[in-house]
């Protein structure tokens, strides 16, 4: 990377490649598209808000590592608001 | 006697797969060991050529698989060698003509004489790469450190896990270390973070590869050229013994590498 580049804050292309090749990794490995995960937290969220007040844009939906295994890690805030009224 | 049956294999093609296979097999019987190479790329034979053999060859594996001669008269004996053989590919048969409960029971008949069967693997995740993995005791998969290969490598791995095979190990081939150093080019520890199996071989690019094949003496024999130094560094590997990696990228690698397969 030459010093132009560096000073548009172009990425090395060995960064651009090591995060694009964990990208394609996770879906090569669980045939779990983006749409696919964008579908299921669309699901998670339908569901659990049958039953409590929750906020959708804060459920964050990813798969995690550990070692060559993966497991799809859900992350789902409950309101105050709701834990207040409840009580 | 027991022999182990190693096979080499990678997904994509033109990774370093047969330069591999024939330079450990030279480093492992430069240390009196008695080696047989299979060539499993039927219809594409090449490891005769890297060895040098190519005008010893009288009968291939597809002739003793069928029976025309004993497994004795496939095995060409090394130039250089005494104890080192290859049993070379069909050339003119396709890879249905071996199936893989016929690599076994030849795999099977080289142990009770050699120290190491070394496989040569075809490209691909087809018929050729199932015979070449199905008597081994070992897989050891051979990528670049650029993308298709490296996604190549983690599907092959994934079929490994699927078959229940014990855990492969990597060769990370053609590292270039000023590219790394730059930014361009994945390192080993990038490799390792992607693909998570252990590392047992670094090779860096090295010009010497080619001029040795264009001789047919594999480079592990010369003293000098880094890229046999690091072949010979497998063998060893492979023989049980720590070796610390070469010094080709910022230094600690090797501490690096250890720590992140756990050895530390
Ligand atoms: N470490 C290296 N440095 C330079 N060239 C290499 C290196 N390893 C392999 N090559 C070259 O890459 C090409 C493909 O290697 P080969 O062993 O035939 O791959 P494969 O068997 O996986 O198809 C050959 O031309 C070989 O000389
Ligand atoms: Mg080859």
């Amino acid at each position: 990377m030459d010093f132009f580049d560096r000073l548009v804050g172009k990425k090395k292309s060995a960064k651009s490649a090591k995060e694009r090749l964990q990208l394609v990794l996770i879906h090569d490995r669980t045939d779990l598209t983006p749409a696919v995960l964008e579908a299921m937290k669309d699901d998670i969220i339908a569901a659990i808000s049958k039953h409590i007040d929750i906020d959708p844009d804060k459920v964050n939906i990813d798969v995690e590592h550990d070692g060559r295994a993966q497991r799809l890690v859900a992350d789902i805030p409950l309101r105050v608001a709701t834990r207040r009224r409840a009580s | 006697m027991t022999g182990k049956v190693v096979t080499i294999t990678s997904g994509k093609g033109g990774v370093g797969k047969t330069t591999t296979v024939a330079n450990i097999a030279v480093a492992l019987a430069a240390d009196g060991k008695k080696v047989v190479c299979i060539d499993g790329d039927i219809g594409l034979r090449n490891l005769d050529v890297i060895m040098g053999l190519e005008n010893r060859i009288v009968y291939d594996i597809v002739d003793v698989v069928e029976g025309r001669c004993r497994t004795r008269q496939a095995m060409i004996r090394d130039k250089r060698m005494p104890e080192l053989f290859l049993i070379p590919a069909a050339q003119t048969r396709d890879k249905n003509a071996v199936s893989p409960s016929d690599m076994i029971r030849l795999c099977d008949e080289l142990r009770q004489e050699m120290d190491w069967i070394l496989i040569d693997s075809p490209a691909g995740i087809e018929r050729g790469f199932r015979n070449s993995i199905a008597a081994a005791d070992k897989v050891l998969i051979v990528t670049n450190p650029e993308m298709s290969a490296v996604r190549d490598a983690d599907r092959v791995i994934g079929l490994l896990e699927a078959e229940e095979k014990a855990a492969p190990s990597l060769i990370v081939n053609r590292l270039n270390p000023t590219m790394v150093k730059r930014g361009d080019m994945l390192g080993v520890d990038d490799v390792y973070d992607l693909l998570r199996i252990e590392v047992i071989g670094i090779v860096p690019e090295d010009e010497n590869v080619i001029v040795a094949s264009n001789r047919g003496a594999p480079l592990a024999i010369e003293a000098k050229s880094r890229a046999g130094q690091a072949f010979r560094n497998i063998a060893r590997r492979l023989n049980g013994e720590q070796v610390p990696f070469l010094d080709l990228e910022a230094h600690s690698l090797w501490d690096r590498i250890a720590r992140l397969a756990g050895r530390k």
